[in-house]
């Protein structure tokens, strides 16, 4: 099958997918239910493409298929904030701080960890990647480790709100952040659009880049901004998927046997949307909602990523 | 004070001379300094083990717990030594990244399966890093990690050349399987048996092999009495530093030594990369 | 004409440059020989402004290269180092047309797709040129890039030890092209090479270092002889010319122990 007619495929699967969760099983009152659907539909088609779009571009600037920015440490700065609020106001939680005040602090605090991240790798010009993903692998496991004595200790009432936070899930999103999320995601995604070649180049290595007449440094640090962006929102808004990328991106590079970004990346937005809306179908249909998406695909994702590495020569 | 007091004490040294130890063998066993069984998923398998424990096993004791967290630490090691063996001869941050990918993967399965049981603050408690609720009674298991220590020593050089790939191995004789099946099983072994009686302690393996090399080389059968030693007293302290800070209540000891632990280690690889 | 002005370059402790000047004719081929840890690698690198040296500057065609934009410096000066390991789906013809980013970037233009052909000629690789990187040869990969610098038709050509992991037949191919590109588009060629026979036969002048700083520096006749060649790699060599052609024979060089 040629790129165009494969892209062609995945969208009229994602469509079909798209409505049968608008319309299965519609009940009477159907205006206000499709009204309620569209609107996770359309969240969970927003989450899918910022998640696509932030690890398909983290593993370019990493030159590497097997890393996502979940490793940098972003989610767990996530959970320890949770994690922190409902233990100092314990049950008080949703009365002090609304959702949408958690939602923006939150996004506050892992774009200011991104920062300081970025600070400390690119002073003095040196740019490390893995160095600066070795340092965001460090503080994400300092923070779990406060985020799960913190847990220890709360009441398990209470640390049924955290369970809640832990796993993502588009059951209980709200309808004001949903717009503030589309606005992040195509903001992001315009400034991202106008330097798609660029990404193109930085994938041939960053000697090569610069020998091409890159400005290296520049275009990472704007395109790591880019996913600090995606990941903070798409997280804050559902919470954590942390195998999602790793799974879509190398689903992705193996249907689309292509370099091109311009190729990739609107690739990548579809197969993760039919992984997100087929994963949640499952969740509801099969599951009956006894488990989350994000557990769903974890545990798949994960499981592809082992059977990646076992059976990869070169990584 | 022989209830609580003594016990407590030993746990604390054993466990910390166990867990150092294991680092340093893992690290010997992939050459590779910043292998540990936190970035290489051996922690997230005890727990797998724990969970597989309470779901099938419900009523048993420590020692039926030990049993499933051994078998599911073996078996993640084994996996682990054969991953990092594919990408070893990539930039060295590479394997304890993928390190823990693989733990947060076998922490999703156990996710997975701990969500639809109920079970996960349940399985969370056993992993807490505690030394507050070792009483005589309960801790013995711990004694199990000495045999383990003892190996090491023995075999110290051995798990060395065992790093420097199958076929160096062959070359000097050493049977490599074997040799590397004795290694992860004295990791197995410690890590389960800590875990179980005292709850994870993150950093620890990773951090005081480092310091000890930094220090004093990487002689092996200089260092490893040393890491021994080191791992123990950073421990004391670290629990010493936790009953103080909020006296009379008590930090947990997984707590302090993630946090000082993670620090140190930061500070580490700043350094190193200047 | 590319001007080297004490450039020192130093990791912690370690002096890896030491206040090195040096002026590269234009036109030429100039290779820099010497012995492991002399330094070529690293100022090669500099030159190239991969990496930032700690003193000194580098000034092309009258210009330090710092006041160059990245895009236009691209345009001037072009450097290869060893072959990257490329998992990317990338045929060679794409691999080439990369050459051409820093004019178009990646908007390839009619000029930009004829100068991508006449490299792919150049190097002869119009057989292949559709196959994917990842499948070829040695040889053929390394062909491939130097392909891509050649589309990107810059006066100064740099090269880091481009004859790694090449057989004999490929690595006469490579060098017959650099002196190629040399008479034929009037490329200026810095490489650093390991093979002294190479240097020997393909350069017009070569940069001798050792420690860090250039000890000699002069037209090959006057490098390659025992006791310039001697001082730079410590052991014993010996010249043998036939038919214009210099071969340094350091194979003998410890009959003395038998």
């Amino acid at each position: 099958m040629s790129i165009p007619n494969k892209i062609f495929t995945l969208v009229l699967i994602t469509l079909i997918l798209s409505g049968l969760f608008l319309f299965y099983k519609l009940p009477n009152n159907w205006e206000y239910a499709l009204e309620r659907r569209s609107f996770k539909v359309a969240s969970m088609l927003i989450v899918s493409c910022c998640i696509a779009y932030s690890s398909l571009v983290f593993q370019t600037l990493t030159n590497n298929k097997i890393l996502t920015p979940s490793i940098m440490g972003f989610e767990a700065v996530y959970l320890l904030f949770q994690t922190l609020i409902v233990f100092v106001y314990g049950d008080k939680t949703f009365q002090v701080i609304k959702n949408s005040d958690n939602f923006f602090i939150s996004i506050g605090l892992m774009m200011l960890f991104a920062f300081l991240l970025f600070i400390l790798i690119f002073k003095r010009g040196k740019s490390n990647m893995y160095f600066l993903l070795l340092i965001g692998l460090v503080l994400g496991t300092l923070f779990g480790t406060v985020s799960s004595f913190l847990q220890l200790v709360i009441d398990p009432n209470e640390f049924l709100i955290i369970e809640g936070q832990m796993f993502a899930s588009f059951n209980k999103i709200n309808t004001d952040l949903f717009w503030y999320a589309l606005a992040f995601m195509i903001l992001s995604f315009i400034i991202g659009f106008r330097q798609i070649k660029n990404l193109d180049v930085i994938a041939l290595g960053k000697e090569a880049a610069v020998n091409l007449g890159l400005d290296y440094d520049k275009t990472v640090k704007l395109y790591l901004f880019i996913i600090a962006v995606l990941v903070a929102v798409s997280t804050a808004l559902v919470g954590p998927m942390t195998f999602l990328g790793i799974l879509v991106t190398n689903l992705t590079y193996e249907l689309f046997k292509t370099y091109k970004h311009s190729i990739l990346i609107p690739a990548c937005c579809l197969v993760s949307c039919i992984a997100v809306l087929g994963g949640q179908f499952i969740v509801e249909q099969v599951f009956n909602f006894n488990t989350t998406i994000s557990i769903i695909i974890n545990f798949v994702g994960g499981i592809y990523f082992m059977f990646l590495l076992l059976k990869a020569k070169k990584i | 004070m022989s209830i609580s007091r003594i016990p407590r004490t030993v746990a604390l040294i054993l466990a910390g001379v166990g867990m150092s130890i294991c680092g340093l063998i893992m690290q010997q066993m992939t050459q590779n300094r910043f292998v540990a069984p936190t970035t290489a998923g051996t922690l997230d398998a005890a727990k797998m083990g724990i969970l597989a424990s309470i779901l099938f096993a419900s009523q048993s004791g420590n020692f039926t717990r030990i049993l499933f967290a051994f078998g599911f630490t073996f078996l993640a090691s084994i996996i682990f030594l054969k991953i990092a063996d594919r990408i070893r001869y990539r930039n060295i941050i590479f394997v304890p990244l993928v390190g823990l990918m693989f733990g947060g993967i076998l922490n999703s399965i156990t996710t997975f399966f701990a969500y639809k049981n109920n079970v996960v603050q349940n399985v969370n408690a056993w992993m807490v890093g505690d030394f507050s609720g070792i009483l005589q009674g309960n801790y013995e298991l711990v004694y199990l990690s000495i045999p383990a220590v003892v190996i090491t020593y023995l075999y110290a050089n051995k798990f060395t050349v065992v790093g420097m790939g199958e076929n160096f191995s062959k070359n000097l004789g050493l049977n490599y399987r074997t040799v590397l099946n004795i290694g992860l099983f004295c990791v197995a072994l410690t890590v389960s048996v800590v875990v179980l009686t005292v709850g994870t302690i993150p950093f620890l393996g990773l951090v005081i092999p480092n310091i000890v090399s930094i220090l004093y080389g990487d002689n092996l059968r200089k260092t490893l009495p040393i890491t021994a030693v080191f791992g123990a007293i950073f421990l004391l302290i670290c629990d010493i530093i936790g009953r103080l800070i909020i006296f009379p209540f008590e930090v947990p000891i997984g707590m302090t030594v993630g946090i000082v632990g993670g620090v140190i280690f930061l500070i580490l690889l700043i350094k190193k990369q200047r | 004409m590319i001007k080297i002005e004490n450039i020192s370059k130093n990791y912690s402790e370690k002096i890896v440059l030491d206040k090195v000047s040096l002026e590269i004719p234009k036109g030429k081929i100039t290779s820099i020989i010497g012995a492991n840890g002399a330094g070529k690698s690293t100022l090669l690198s500099i030159i190239s402004r991969l990496l930032k040296q700690n003193h000194g500057s580098i000034i092309i065609d009258k210009k330090n290269i710092e006041d160059y934009k990245n895009r236009i410096l691209a345009q001037h000066l072009s450097i290869l180092k060893q072959s990257n390991h490329l998992d990317l789906k990338l045929t060679v013809k794409e691999l080439v047309s990369f050459g051409r980013f820093p004019y178009s970037q990646g908007r390839l233009t009619a000029e930009d797709h004829e100068k991508v052909d006449e490299a792919i000629a150049f190097l002869d690789l119009k057989s292949i040129e559709n196959s994917f990187v990842d499948e070829l040869s040695g040889g053929q990969k390394q062909r491939a890039f130097l392909a891509m610098v050649v589309a990107q038709d810059t006066e100064y050509i740099l090269l880091d030890e481009p004859l790694n992991n090449l057989d004999m037949k490929h690595s006469v191919q490579i060098m017959r092209t650099l002196r190629k590109l040399c008479k034929e588009k009037g490329k200026t060629i810095i490489i650093v090479i390991h093979e002294i026979n190479f240097a020997a036969n393909y350069s017009d002048y070569i940069v001798a270092m050792k420690d860090g700083k250039i000890r000699h520096y002069d037209t090959t006749k006057n490098i390659i002889n025992p006791k310039v060649l001697n001082d730079i790699f410590d052991i014993n060599f010996e010249i043998i010319e036939k038919k214009e052609q210099l071969f340094c024979d350091y194979f003998s060089a410890l009959k003395d122990i038998y």
